[in-house]
């Protein structure tokens, strides 16, 4: 057994894991889809003195058509649940084709990839341009955060360790949205090293990038050129982007450049 | 804490199965060594390999990256179980016919794998079949010929299918 013990809960209602996470909080790690807190567990990064698992609580993972317009996901929903909804934009699904491997998306869930907040992963860079509002709960009731300001930085986000991500709001986006997702990756499945989420609709236009900088968020300078019809490259400069061996702040700077262009061809602007 | 154990009712391979185990226990460990199917593999341990899948409740999962205890009540089936459908069958019969084995290691996940794909798009093509198996590493008989197999597995298949 290589993770470090643990004591293990699976609590069967979202009350007693409040009441769980008010008891341990930060010493406690949410078991979703375990996807990325098994791997985690079994490098020992993770330590945490108790694991909950939210796997047995019924509805969590339900994906659900807001009535006036718009759509509602259960954090526990999985990728390839997601995946496979018809009423989920099709920026998700298109994005989530790179998100790891069939098996992984048998698991993973939306809650757990905008809890781990990994700066390459594919899903927080497409709530941002989707608008979406993540909803987070705890004793103290529920908490409505704008996607654009809930990622805070590397693996950071705005939830307290006393709150669980509860479930995911994305607005009505109607016929005259176009979307596009785009990424460069080593290999198909692996985490972005740079990737593009762009919603462009009548007069207005959202994007965000994954693998670029720590944390989504919008672009206002770039999304004022591309509204503009103008170059949006010299907008770039409002990145500040990773530097690492492997992807050097110029090279991601470029994919990011080389991505933008792309997917406004592909949404039919330039 | 050092010690926390469960006891787990679950099915494998058509096996009422009752066990106490550690909750830290991955589940591939707890087939391997609580119930003696060796046929998943242990490459990698933290979700990178491919080589521990198995399948819970109809969908195929990393056997390493799951708890054992979350297995309670759940119905688990193993490579040792794919020859009883005829996918499983067509697909151990095509990788040994292409010989798309050499060590074996990773082929019991990589069926499971290519058993799902089969199972959801009858006919895939090269390009289908390697973004399924994208997520199943070998290391030694190379690529072609495990897409070859799935291929011939999925012609054979198609050719009897009504
Ligand atoms: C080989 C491999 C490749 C991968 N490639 C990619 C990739 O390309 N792109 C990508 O985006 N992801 C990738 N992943 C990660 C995968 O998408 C994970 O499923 C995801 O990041 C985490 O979701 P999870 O449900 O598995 O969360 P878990 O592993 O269960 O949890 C992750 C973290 O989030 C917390 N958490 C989970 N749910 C909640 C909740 N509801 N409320 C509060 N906190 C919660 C947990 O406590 C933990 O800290 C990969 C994983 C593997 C193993
Ligand atoms: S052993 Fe599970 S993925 Fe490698
Ligand atoms: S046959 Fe040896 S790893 Fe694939």
């Amino acid at each position: 057994m290589k993770p470090a013990p643990f004591r293990y809960e699976r609590p069967a209602t979202l009350e007693a894991v409040l009441a769980l996470l008010d008891a341990h909080g930060a010493q406690a790690e949410i078991l979703a889809g375990g996807q990325s807190l098994m791997p985690m567990l079994a490098l020992r990064v993770a330590r945490p003195d108790l694991v909950i698992d939210i796997n047995r609580i019924a509805g969590l993972g339900d994906i659900t058509a807001i009535p006036d317009g718009g759509v509602r996901i259960g954090a526990r929903a999985r990728h390839a649940e997601v995946m496979a909804s018809p009423l989920v934009p099709a920026l998700m699904r298109s994005a989530l084709a790179h998100v790891a491997h069939p098996a992984i998306r048998n698991r993973g869930t939306l809650g757990g990839s905008l809890a781990l907040a990994d700066p390459a992963a594919e899903m927080p860079c497409c709530m941002v341009a989707l608008g979406a509002r993540i909803v987070t709960l705890s004793s103290r009731g529920e908490t409505h955060h704008d996607a654009a300001s809930f990622f805070h930085g590397l693996y950071s986000t705005a939830r307290r360790p006393d709150e669980m991500i509860l479930r995911i709001e994305i607005p009505p986006l109607g016929p005259q949205w176009r979307f596009a997702f785009l990424e460069e990756a080593r290999r198909l499945g692996d985490y972005a090293i740079a990737g593009v989420a762009l919603a462009m609709g009548a007069g207005e236009v959202r994007l965000a990038f994954c693998g670029v900088e720590p944390a989504p968020r919008c672009l206002p300078a770039t999304e004022a050129l591309i509204l503009a019809g103008a170059d949006p490259l010299p907008g770039l400069v409002e990145l500040a982007p990773m530097d690492s061996d492997d992807a050097p702040e110029a090279y991601r700077r470029h994919l990011a450049g080389v991505l933008l262009k792309r997917a406004l061809r592909e949404v039919g602007h330039g | 804490m050092d010690n926390q154990t469960l006891s787990i009712a679950c099915t494998i391979n058509d096996r009422a199965i009752r066990a106490t185990i550690p909750v830290r226990q991955s589940l591939v460990d707890f087939l391997r060594e609580g119930v003696g199917l060796t046929g998943s593999h242990v490459g990698c341990a933290h979700g990178v390999c491919g080589a521990c899948h198995v399948v819970v409740d109809g969908v195929v999962v990393r056997g390493c990256l799951i708890l054992a205890v979350q297995a309670d009540g759940a119905e688990i089936s193993t490579i040792e179980h794919a020859a009883t459908t005829s996918i499983g069958a067509a697909l151990q019969a095509a990788f040994f016919e292409r010989a798309a084995l050499q060590c074996g290691f990773c082929t019991s996940g990589m069926i499971l794998q290519a058993a799902e794909l089969l199972a959801q798009n009858p006919e895939p093509s090269r390009d289908e079949i390697r973004a399924a198996l994208s997520g199943n590493l070998c290391r030694c008989t190379g690529y072609h010929a495990i897409v070859d197999a799935v291929q011939m597995a999925s012609a054979r298949l198609s050719d009897i299918a009504p």
